[in-house]
């Protein structure tokens, strides 16, 4: 269980990490986290003969919002999240249930969302709590620093829109409004398992109650984290209400394109996929006091 | 690689390959054999350390030469002499252990755990030490444990200011 051999280069500036990954391109990983990356190095399932340390730089540790939008840095451990003084605001809560439950207290001590995003595996939270949240990723390559948004960055399993020798920086989440709630249900068989299923939702509401904008996305439900598109435009401009929810998690149920594992058969993975929907757009409205 | 840690107050400057892994650089080239690895595969939490005095880490998912320049403790570093560490103390008197194998890593995760939040919840506590696996008592007495090492270490910061 020991990895193979790497050459390892601690960075002391972003443009630093950016030259080493331009030099050695699809041979070198950034390390951030780790919490990913070293256990499939050492079970050989990735084998990079160069790790470019991005651990030194504080620039990108920062959790803070400004200009209407909160920024993560590419080593903002998941902990620094949940302890953010914020957190707590209810527009937050998606974010906030998210920061609580990635795998186990101690991987969150590390473990990084930026890392989770660039990881992209389909049972991974952050990727289906950025669907939901609108995200979008800064990422740094050759012709300068893109924002890309997060529909686009998450491509397919364990692939994002970060190409060889380009890096991500941070991640960018827009400031809900004040009559925003969400939320973040899974289903795991023991904590720090990978997700059975999990569905990430937030709603924000007009002044007269309809629901301005909603934002749906599955967790262990196909190649990446999904968007249940159909169940957002069914949300949007209607008031809360039990029918809307089933239908929504109707959509979602239909949406998920899981695999059968050890967690599961593919009919039990989609009825939670729509359960776990209906439980967090439940909890959503309850946390804007709306009973339905 | 030459990496200069500092565990438990004393630096130890050793010649790595960037691939050991910072438990088997405790165990292997400091002698520090407290620090278990459990399940090698970031599960189990046997191996947890405290990296710059707050922050718990599982040992063996993390590089020796990540901790180049930093603090780590380990469970050889929390008694004071022959006095334990009222976490130590709190698993002695609320028998918070049979083989004690979790035992470092439950300490450490723990300790760093107090460090955030001086007076838990038992289900902050449950929570917080909810990736430390203990295949032998249940859980029921490492809580009681925590609990006690909580109030104390309370008793003592209050006595101190």
């Amino acid at each position: 269980m020991i990895p193979a051999a790497f050459d390892y280069v601690r960075s002391h500036s972003a443009d630093e990490a950016f030259a080493e990954l331009q030099k050695y391109g699809a041979d070198a990983r950034v390390l951030a986290g780790g919490q990913s990356l070293i256990p499939a190095m050492r079970f050989r399932l990735a084998r990079p003969s160069v790790l470019v340390d991005i651990n030194n730089l504080r620039d990108l540790s920062a959790v803070r919002v400004n200009d209407g939008t909160l920024h993560v840095g590419a080593i903002t451990r998941d902990s620094d999240i949940e302890r953010a003084s914020w957190i707590n605001e209810r527009r937050w809560t998606l974010i906030h249930d998210v920061s609580c439950v990635v795998a186990d207290p101690v991987v969150r001590q590390m473990g990084t969302l930026v890392g989770s995003l660039c990881h992209n595996d389909p049972a991974g939270d952050w990727p289906a709590a950025a669907l939901a949240a609108r995200a979008e990723v800064v990422v740094r390559g050759t012709s300068g620093t893109r924002k890309v948004p997060i529909d686009a960055f998450l491509v397919d399993s364990f692939s994002t829109a970060v190409a060889e020798g380009e890096m991500a920086l941070e991640a960018r989440f827009p400031v809900p409004d004040e009559r925003t709630a969400g939320s973040y249900r899974k289903i795991e068989r023991k904590v720090g398992d990978f997700a059975t299923a999990g569905a990430a939702v937030q709603i924000s509401l007009n002044a007269d109650g309809t629901i301005r904008t909603a934002g749906i996305a599955l967790t262990a439900a196909g190649p990446c984290a999904v968007r249940v598109d159909e169940a957002e435009r069914a949300l949007v401009g209607q008031k809360p209400g039990a029918d809307l929810i089933r239908a929504a998690a109707d959509a979602a149920s239909k949406k998920s394109a899981p695999q059968a594992d050890l967690r599961g058969s593919i009919p039990y993975k989609k009825s939670l996929a729509g359960v776990l929907v209906a439980r967090g757009l439940r909890q959503a409205f309850e946390r804007l006091g709306v009973n339905v | 690689m030459k990496v200069s840690v500092t565990v438990n107050g004393t630096t130890f400057e050793r010649d790595v390959q960037p691939r050991k892994l910072l438990a088997y650089f405790l165990r292997d080239d400091c002698g520090l054999t407290g620090t278990h690895v459990g399940c090698d595969t970031s599960n189990c939490g046997c191996c947890v350390v405290v990296m710059d005095g707050d922050r718990a880490v599982k040992s063996c998912t993390m590089f020796a030469v990540q901790a180049d320049g930093h603090q780590i403790l380990t469970v050889e570093g929390l008694a004071d002499g022959a006095t334990l560490h009222p976490l130590q103390q709190g698993f002695w008197d609320q028998h918070g252990l049979q083989c004690g194998y979790c035992t470092p890593g439950m300490l450490l995760t723990a300790y760093a755990l107090l460090k955030h939040n001086p007076n838990p919840s038992e289900a902050m506590i449950r929570e917080g030490l909810s990736g430390n696996l203990c295949r032998c008592t249940g859980y029921q007495n490492i809580v009681k444990a925590v609990q006690q090492a909580a109030e104390k270490l309370r008793e003592a910061a209050a006595v101190a200011s």
